[in-house]
């Protein structure tokens, strides 16, 4: 079976995003983001309309592999925004996770890219063909 | 307040002095910039890893006051 990429957006849902009230709740929201997504960007926009250089980089990159990944748009959740940057200990956001694991942000997927290890990388996770 | 390039590339040496520091102003706007930092000390670490060294160096302002800029790492050949 083939399956093309087809980024979607997840969506916060609106009660989520009221009752959460601390930055734990984003914490544990995260973690279930990138434990349930096995390629998932944090990005600023959608796949789609990127709202930033980075993540739009970081988007292109995705394409090239061509596998098929999600993207969560930071903008629409302040919690999410701030806590992914406390998650991942990182502070910037396009922020890429693999099967849970955070890689890093758009440099690093660049240079993992160029290397081919992100090839390689999706490739042991059966998430791309060889 | 943009950073000044070379602001960048002493808070990098003061933290890693062994790093030579390639600063490039991207856009020419003292805003936009690429750092490629090598360095010995990164020998044997994730780029994660190398990449946090940096953005230590900085001292909290990548994100911030430092919000477009293109990092690079390597170690010397």
């Amino acid at each position: 079976m083939t399956v093309g990429p087809q980024p979607t957006t997840i969506k916060p849902s609106p009660e989520t995003v009221v009752e959460s009230k601390t930055m734990s709740d984003a914490q544990t929201r995260i973690a279930e983001i990138v434990n349930s997504n096995p390629v998932v960007l944090f990005m600023k926009g959608t796949a789609l309309f990127p709202q930033c250089g980075f993540s739009s980089r970081a988007v292109a990159i995705l394409e090239r592999l061509g596998a098929p990944y999600e993207t969560v748009d930071v903008l629409q959740d302040p919690e999410i925004r701030a806590g992914i940057k406390e998650f991942s200990e990182w502070p910037t956001i396009p922020q890429l996770y693999v099967k849970g694991e955070f890689l890093g942000g758009s440099d690093i997927m660049m240079e993992m890219y160029e290397a081919g290890e992100l090839q390689d990388l999706l490739q042991q996770h059966g998430l791309v063909q060889g | 307040m943009p950073m000044q390039a070379d602001q960048i590339e002493a808070m990098i040496l003061a933290a890693i002095p062994d790093a030579q520091v390639t600063i490039t102003d991207l856009a020419g706007d003292g805003d936009h910039y690429a750092a490629h930092v090598v360095s010995a000390s990164f020998a044997g670490k994730p780029r994660i890893a190398q990449h946090k060294a940096v953005f230590s160096a900085l001292g909290g302002r990548m994100g911030g006051e430092l919000h477009a800029l293109q990092l690079t790492t390597a170690t010397p050949n």
